[in-house]
């Protein structure tokens, strides 16, 4: 199985959803050879000191493998980023919360694939808890014109009720797949 | 597909609801529980999920509950998915693919029997039959 971007930025959106983070935002625009990623989180944040340390590949805070030395997916991100001539920033402030920005090279062949994003959306929406979680999806073509749509979790909820329940489920992806779908043909 | 709106996607919801409020349910639900971690999903745990939600609607199940969970501390045999189903005894399943998912909706959930081959955590021999 390859391991994809949506796959890696599946992993960072739980980890803002374990730092309790209450509202998500993340922006994925997708230009003719770039994706930028843009990740916001109020949750528990990093002091200087974590931040580094998220960085490397044996540490762990110790609470996802209780008797393991791993990190979290972050070193993993930024080697893939690294190798494949794209960019990674993270800002963190302890009790404010976490910024990414990120940007693939799609035109690297060393980048992963994009994988499926209504895919991503779906798994990140359904975790279970009370955050809000905003997702813009731009698509910016070759004359700049500019399509996308917006998601947002409470407002789907409103609608649909419990994630969890599996109609609920089906409809949401149905849902969240046709806004792709009508994006990439348009 | 044609574009669907959030008016559409309510419509949709409700009408569901209320074919799901006509049946006599008995409280009783099924548990489908996927584990998320990092190497859940580096090993297929989406394409897991995918398939549970096609073979649930293709056979149209209610009473599913489908949640995701963090880590379940099985790295070697992920997709690691738990599996809760009224009367049976609770079940976690390692190496999870599509088709495997598929198996456990047909055979374990529809039909009551284990799929033996991918227990993780075995329930006591006597009750695997
Ligand atoms: S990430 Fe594999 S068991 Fe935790």
């Amino acid at each position: 199985m390859h391991y994809s971007l949506s796959d890696m930025i599946l992993d960072l959106i739980q980890n803002s959803i374990e730092a309790d983070a209450q509202r998500i935002h993340l922006d994925l625009i997708r230009k003719a050879d770039e994706l930028i990623v843009r990740l916001t989180d109020d949750g528990c944040g990093m002091t200087k000191g974590q931040l580094e340390r998220s960085k490397d590949p044996f540490h762990s805070d110790g609470i996802k493998h209780k008797h393991r030395k791993v990190g979290l997916g972050i070193p993993f991100l930024i080697q893939t980023i690294e190798q494949a001539d794209g960019s990674f920033e993270i800002q963190s402030e302890k009790d404010k919360g976490t910024t990414l920005n990120i940007r693939f090279n799609l035109g690297n062949m060393d980048t992963p694939p994009e994988g499926d994003w209504p895919g991503l959306f779906l798994q990140s929406f359904c975790f279970e808890g009370n955050y809000e979680l905003i997702i813009n999806r731009t698509i910016i073509r070759e004359q700049g014109e500019e399509a996308g749509y917006t998601l947002q979790r409470s407002e789907l909820q409103d609608i649909l009720g419990n994630f969890n329940e599996s109609g609920a489920m089906i409809l949401l992806r149905d849902y969240l797949r046709s806004q792709e779908e009508e994006l990439l043909d348009a | 597909m044609a574009k669907m709106t959030l008016e559409e996607l309510r419509k949709l919801r409700s009408s569901q609801k209320s074919e799901m409020e006509r049946r006599d349910v008995d409280g009783k639900e099924t548990h489908i529980i996927v584990g998320m971690g990092t190497c859940g999903i580096a090993a297929g745990a989406k394409m897991a999920l995918d398939s549970f939600l096609d073979a649930i609607k293709a056979n149209d199940l209610k009473d599913v509950v489908v949640k995701q969970t963090g880590c379940m501390g099985l790295c070697y045999s992920e997709p690691t998915v738990e599996v809760k189903v009224p009367g049976m005894p609770d079940v976690i399943y390692g190496n999870v693919d599509a088709a495997v998912a598929k198996e456990i909706v047909e055979k374990h959930i529809i039909h009551k029997k284990m799929v033996e081959n991918h227990i993780q955590d075995k329930p006591a021999g006597d009750i695997i039959k």
